[in-house]
């Protein structure tokens, strides 16, 4: 382990989930990062003390702990916004999740529909959209990157159109999908079930010459790869804090400021206005035009300590050590019989994410003997990506992926459990 | 272990070698259930004679060992019973599955279908195993409205 370029034993220590046992003593074995994250003591302490000593809403209390909690609020802003190398802090929108993100980009786009009183937003023909005008997206999304833009094709008699994915499970990369009439293009930077790192400069390229809009579904990248937005040649980038350490209900969207001005509000209501008469509003500047209502306050804070644990690892790190437990992984699984490993066998341009599946053996079999008898959790289904598997002809496969505090001693305890099963199955 | 009680060998013998798998001629009522959460599906179909006897049970399917087990033993219990006798029988293996491991399996009833007490102790694993009773039970309704 000495050849990592992080101290994983020192890391695991600040994980309190590590510490403890499954029922009948099982030691947990945790590779189902890509679904969640846990936690270190840096942000449940981060948050527990905000909710116990400063909390109070944000933007609008005029006392004490309305201004600390605004504070830290905007803080953990300016935080995130360094993390992904966000141009300006004022770009950084905290939504739900990713795909709150997603929905929100997607919800701006449509017919001439929306006026801001006294501006010309929303008329911008970036965001008009309607027959005869093209979504792209690809076949290895996520459902909140497919979903949210089947529903704008359908609002606005849009075309929705994909690339492809190849048997080795890259991006089939083929320039005839996006065409002049294509007005956006959005895409996973990494699969979360093929592992598989997509060509971010070369997709935007294309869409930059098609005159479209880029979007980057970054939930499994930002987590685990050092990610500049600025640096990516993308219009919006969409992530989720409970894959980064963070808490759950905490999502992020980054777009351009010029982009974000253009686009039409997405939720209606406090906070996100800037005057209110009974028949029109104006509203706020980005990036509270689109924080309406009480934000999860807590949650964000939770996210800048995240962000800041991260930071301090440092993500090359990072990046380094899940690149080493992924190479040590395909080895491994490689020598398990009738493993057959959807997704690249190399790592060449992959992240941590490994699925495969076992001939004759349901992943629900597999993920629950592993659990039972191992302690090692997985993810077993469609992840979420079915179109995906439809694609490589299978129902679902047993999905593997690792993060910063896994060892390859979890590895082993995955192969090992991996030919348990084919012995209760054989 | 657990999991050592829910892949019991009745369960395993019926997953590696399925029983009346296939979609067979004649039949009166077909349905198509799917669990959204884990993506199993089958197709059942079942013929009754006029006297309320079920004449045959086919199906084609794919999921987990539990699901695939479960509709090979729901064939061999139903085909020659009756449409009532075969409701009963449904509707204590539902009380069973749901009874999150404190309902005793009543043997008597159940048959071969008792091997699946252990799966009620997995809430995520009961739909596996209700999958394909519930799929029967929706085509014998159907047969008998036609």
């Amino acid at each position: 382990m000495t050849s990592f370029s992080l101290d994983v034993e020192k890391i695991r220590k600040d994980f309190p989930v590590f510490s403890r046992e499954l029922p009948d003593g099982r030691p947990l074995v945790y590779l189902d990062s890509g679904n969640s994250s846990q936690k270190p003591n840096q942000v449940i302490e981060t948050m527990r003390e905000h909710l116990a000593l400063h909390y109070s809403n944000v933007g609008r209390a005029m006392h004490v702990l309305g201004a600390e909690s605004t504070e830290a609020y905007e803080s953990a802003r300016d935080r995130i916004a360094a993390f992904v190398g966000a141009p300006s802090r004022d770009e950084i929108i905290f939504t739900k999740n990713a795909s709150e993100a997603l929905n929100l980009v997607a919800y701006s786009f449509g017919p001439h529909h929306w006026r801001a009183s006294g501006t010309a937003a929303g008329t911008d023909p970036r965001f008009t959209l309607g027959p005869g005008d093209e979504i792209v997206i690809s076949e290895m999304e996520h459902h909140s990157n497919i979903v949210p833009w089947q529903l704008l094709a359908q609002r606005t008699g849009a075309t929705l159109k994909w690339f492809g994915v190849t048997d080795d499970g890259r991006l089939d990369l083929d320039p005839a999908v996006i065409t002049e009439r294509t007005k956006i293009v959005s895409i996973a930077h990494q699969s979360n079930v093929l592992g598989t790192v997509n060509p971010v400069a070369e997709v935007a390229a294309l869409a930059r010459e098609a005159g479209a809009l880029i979007m980057l579904d970054a939930s499994q990248s930002v987590p685990h790869h050092p990610v500049n937005v600025a640096e990516l040649g993308v219009d919006f980038v969409a992530c989720t804090g409970h894959k980064m350490l963070g808490p759950s209900g905490i999502g992020v969207l980054w777009g351009r400021a010029e982009l974000l001005d253009a686009m039409p509000p997405f939720l209606g209501g406090g906070e996100m206005i800037e005057a209110v008469w009974m028949d029109h509003s104006t509203y706020a500047p980005v990036p509270h035009k689109f924080e309406a209502g009480t934000p999860p306050i807590v949650e964000a804070i939770g996210l800048g300590a995240a962000v800041d644990y991260l930071g301090e690892i440092g993500m090359e790190a990072v990046e380094a050590h899940e690149r080493e437990l992924t190479g040590y992984a395909l080895d491994a699984l490689r020598e398990v019989p009738s493993l057959r490993i959807i997704g690249p066998d190399s790592l060449e341009a992959r992240g941590g994410t490994v699925s495969f599946t076992l001939e004759g053996i349901h992943p629900h079999d597999v993920g629950q003997i592993l659990d039972d008898q191992f302690g090692v959790a997985v993810r077993v289904g469609h992840h979420c990506a079915r179109p995906l598997h439809l694609r490589f002809g299978i129902p679902a496969t047993t999905r593997a992926s690792f993060y910063l505090y896994n060892t390859t001693g979890e590895i082993d305890a995955l192969v090992r459990g991996l030919h348990h099963v084919q012995k209760v199955f054989a | 272990m657990i999991g050592e009680s829910m892949y019991q060998e009745l369960i395993l013998e019926h997953y590696k070698h399925p029983q009346g798998r296939g979609l067979r001629e004649p039949y009166d009522a077909e349905v198509h259930h799917v669990n959204p959460t884990c993506g199993d599906e089958i197709t059942l179909r079942v013929k009754v004679d006029d006297a309320g006897q079920i004449l045959d049970v086919s199906y084609e399917g794919q999921g987990c060992s539990i699901s695939q087990a479960a509709a090979s033993v729901l064939h061999e219990l139903a085909t020659g019973s009756t449409v009532a006798q075969t409701l009963s029988v449904v509707d204590e293996f539902t009380r069973l599955m749901q009874g999150r491991g404190q309902v005793a399996a009543d043997e008597e009833v159940l048959g071969d279908a008792v091997a699946f007490a252990g799966v009620a102790k997995f809430p995520a694993r009961v739909k596996c195993a209700l999958l394909s009773w519930m799929a029967y039970k929706d085509a014998v309704v159907r047969s008998a409205a036609q």
